[in-house]
């Protein structure tokens, strides 16, 4: 990392520290990294204002690159001089789906990139080149996909109108009979142009809709977001409003994968937990509502700490009724493990191996199934998470079972963390002061935010303008990371798998196309 | 015995659903819900029947003939099954043949319905439903033999006089062997679990509900209402194979009968409760299993 800005996660650094290389020297410089143990947490363009310093009126390229095991960041930010340049993917190939972005975001060419496709269908982002890669063809869903030839081998279009009420988003399988040889899913059908919005929206409009970047990661967004407004304006967070927070960010995680868990039942057609775990989802909201008076933990995060204080009697009842909920979890989640015919669907199934997910830069529950130890609340430990460790959990075989073991795992010590930060917070002043608004931000800055959603690491980046206003924002759901992942765990099975494997990831389909 | 025979018929014909409603009254309160009426089937046989119906434009008078060519084989199926040893309205040699063809009409017809659609999920559930009942019909065929080499007749109503008061001290094992391989072609040829998930709505995992999907009012009360029939034609052959005829009167043989269907739905209920799908290269195995049963029995009876 040694021509990279280091950088931790919720930290501000001046945009000219940022070293800024050549066209021809930026590709290189962040596939080292990567060769080095870094792992793409975002890359994205920019197009700098006119008056900023050094900039020749073209389009900048940044990365931030997650040294996991340093628990550092790297930053390292590209110039073009053209409308192309060597494509990253070549020797990078987690950097794939981020060309695609770039090119469609700012009209600038990737060159060899070995799929070139848009990501959104959606238009260029002000301050784009005027000629399109794509020559105008951003019609949503119309493009080329991968084909197969020869007898017997046929095509299956999926969506994006599902059964049931679900995202929308286009799956195509190429099939030989029953198996499926290659998936290519095609999304964008969510998309609701929010960095395009963010830069110059209205201040009370922002936190609302960080919050429903992802509807089911709503603390994790907000977390993210308002690392980046501390860092840039210089609030600080108590000690219990960071507990809250955490405590809001587990039990976000809890529910969800507890109600993943009980659909991943209903996929292999074992009721008994379906049923079980879709009622616990519910109490788990419930205990969110507790919290914050809203079952998604919307408005509870704000910059600078969290609206609403948890005094003794609710943090009490809180306590209770998570030890009653977790009781009743464990039984019906150990039904489905301890059910044979549950375990022969499981085992083997949409398997994923540590290579290929390192190469996609995997995150989050789907990334520690196949052996890879990475979890920002350990990695870039900070707050609750340094005073209490977290324990990632982590399995070897990448398949269903391991996707649905590390979440039941991640269960168990997502509430024995709960315990442990009600125990502190219960020692500590509980009446929090009211939170103060935010002031101007620090102009010419970026800032990096990192939380680890349940899907997977949440990752904003923020770039100022000279006069202290959001200048570019960044948004990185990890979904954005997973849908290759979904696509590989696809090939060579069976295509009646696919909703299972489906619903091993769960992703987002409205994180994904912001 | 006519009228019991019209009796019987007129039965199947008004209970079949409270089959399908008492299976998911067993699963609901297995997994803790209240779950839906048990007269449910009944109220959406009312609704399709009060709706229109829907053709896309790439289907043909195939589509349209499938619901009504299926639903007319398997009444003509029904019409020689025997229940509670009461013979069929219709009994004659051969008539266990005549059974079986007429739900592989029922089949053909649902297939190719399928199939005029030109959806490829469509064409997914038929080329599964075809696969699969290549092994479901023999073991069926070979389950029946059981009743045939023991009987020496080719006429269900006289086949099915077989387990009488005290058979199953002298065959117990025989009967339990073709009660288990009737039971398993049960389940997969009315698209239970483990073979197929009927609630499901995934398009992807489907077998028989995915042939179904572009069929809308009368023609899917049709496919429902033949689906019960056939559910109730299945039961009929385990329970048949399960509880002894000839208790004393006819009223006691019907009324055991009758408790025997009720109990057949509440053990696919649990089936469907305590265990998931098999994954689908799998159902053949069972399948097989099923044929194996039935042939363990045949070798047995004939030793």
């Amino acid at each position: 990392m040694s021509k990279l800005l280091d950088l931790a996660p919720g930290a501000a650094a001046p945009l000219a520290a940022v070293p800024v290389l050549s066209e021809d020297a930026f590709p290189h410089e962040v596939a080292h990294a990567v060769e080095e143990g870094g792992r793409l947490a975002a890359l994205f363009g920019h197009a700098p204002q006119p008056s900023q310093s050094s900039h020749m009126g073209g389009i900048r390229l940044l990365a931030v690159v997650a040294f996991d095991a340093a628990g550092r960041l790297g930053v390292v930010a590209g110039e073009l001089s053209r409308d192309r340049y060597p494509c990253l993917a070549r020797f990078c190939p987690q950097a794939h789906y981020f060309s695609r972005e770039i090119a469609e975001q700012y009209n600038v060419l990737p060159e060899g990139h070995p799929w070139l496709k848009p990501v959104r269908f959606a238009p260029p982002l002000p301050g784009a080149l005027p000629v399109d890669p794509f020559e105008g063809r951003r019609t949503i869903g119309l493009t080329d996909y991968f084909r197969m030839y020869g007898p017997d081998v046929h095509e299956v279009a999926v969506g994006p109108v599902h059964a049931g009420v679900i995202e929308p988003g286009h799956f195509r399988f190429q099939c030989f009979g029953e198996i499926v040889h290659h998936l290519e899913i095609s999304l964008g059908y969510q998309h609701r142009g929010l960095e395009r919005f963010l830069p110059n929206a209205p201040a009370g409009r922002v936190l609302p809709i960080m919050e429903t970047v992802a509807g089911d990661t709503t603390i994790g967004h907000a977390l993210a977001y308002c690392q980046i407004v501390e860092a840039l304006s210089g609030l600080a967070v108590s000690e219990s409003a960071g507990l809250v927070r955490a405590v809001a960010l587990e039990l976000e995680r809890l529910a969800n994968h507890v109600g993943d868990l009980g659909a991943l039942a209903g996929d292999v057609g074992f009721l008994p937990t379906l049923a079980y775990c879709g009622r616990l989802r519910g109490d788990l909201l419930n205990i969110s509502a507790l919290l914050c008076g809203s079952r998604f933990g919307r408005g509870l995060v704000v910059p600078g700490g969290v609206r609403f204080a948890l005094e003794p009697s609710r943090l009490e009842e809180l306590r209770e009724r998570l030890a009653q909920t977790m009781r009743d979890v464990t039984g019906a989640v150990e039904l489905m493990f301890g059910a044979t015919s549950v375990r022969a669907r499981f085992e083997g199934t949409g398997a994923v191996s540590a290579a290929v997910a390192r190469d996609l830069g995997l995150v989050g529950p789907a990334a520690r199934a196949c052996g890879l130890t990475l979890d920002s609340r350990k990695d870039f430990a900070a707050g609750a998470y340094a005073s209490t460790p977290i324990l990632p959990a982590v399995e070897e075989s990448g398949d269903v079972f391991a996707r649905a073991q590390v979440r039941w795992r991640e269960c168990q010590e997502s509430a024995r963390f709960i315990g442990c930060a009600l125990d502190r917070l219960s020692g500590l002043a509980a009446a929090e002061a009211p939170v103060a608004p935010p002031r101007a931000l620090a102009p010419d800055s970026l800032a990096v935010g990192l939380a680890e959603g349940w899907r997977g690491e949440v990752c904003h980046v923020a770039l100022t303008g000279s006069d202290g206003s959001i200048a570019r924002y960044k948004i990185v759901d990890p979904s954005f990371h997973n849908w290759m992942g979904l696509a590989m765990a696809l090939r060579g099975q069976q295509i009646s798998d696919f909703p299972l494997c489906n619903k091993s990831f769960n992703l987002s389909y409205c994180g994904h196309d912001l | 015995m006519r009228a019991l025979s019209a009796v019987n018929l007129l039965l199947a014909l008004g209970l079949s659903p409270l089959l399908l409603g008492i299976i998911n009254r067993t699963k609901a309160v297995i997994s803790g819900r209240s779950g839906r009426p048990l007269l449910q089937v009944y109220f959406d046989l009312a609704k399709l029947l009060g709706k229109g119906a829907v053709y896309s434009r790439t289907t043909t008078w195939v589509f349209k003939a499938g619901p009504i060519v299926g639903l007319a084989a398997v009444l003509a199926a029904l019409a020689v099954l025997p229940l509670g040893g009461v013979p069929a309205l219709v009994a004659f040699p051969g008539d266990v043949f005549v059974l079986v063809a007429f739900l592989g009409l029922a089949r053909f017809a649902l297939i190719c319905g399928a199939l005029d659609t030109g959806s490829s999920f469509e064409g997914m559930g038929a080329s599964r439903e075809a696969a699969f009942s290549a092994l479901a019909e023999p073991a069926l065929l070979l389950a029946l033999l059981v009743f045939v080499s023991r009987t020496g007749t080719y006429s269900l109503s006289r086949m099915y006089v077989w387990p009488g008061a005290g058979d199953w001290l002298a065959s117990g094992p025989v009967l339990i062997l073709v009660v288990i391989a009737l039971f398993i072609l049960l389940l997969s040829e009315n698209s239970r679990i483990p073979v197929d998930d009927p609630n499901t709505h995934l398009e992807l995992t489907m077998i028989h509900e995915v042939m179904v999907l572009d069929h809308g009012g009368p023609d899917l009360a049709f496919i429902l209402y033949a689906a019960a029939l056939k559910l109730w034609l299945f039961s009929a052959l385990v329970v048949g194979a399960a509880v002894p005829t000839g208790l004393g009167s006819p009223l006691l043989d019907e009324l055991a009968m009758l408790a025997g269907m009720g109990m057949c739905a509440v053990a696919v209920g649990l089936v469907e409760s305590t265990m998931a799908r098999l994954r689908l290269p799998r159902v053949p195995q069972l399948l097989t299993a099923a044929g194996a049963f039935a042939a363990l029995a045949l070798a047995i009876l004939g030793r």
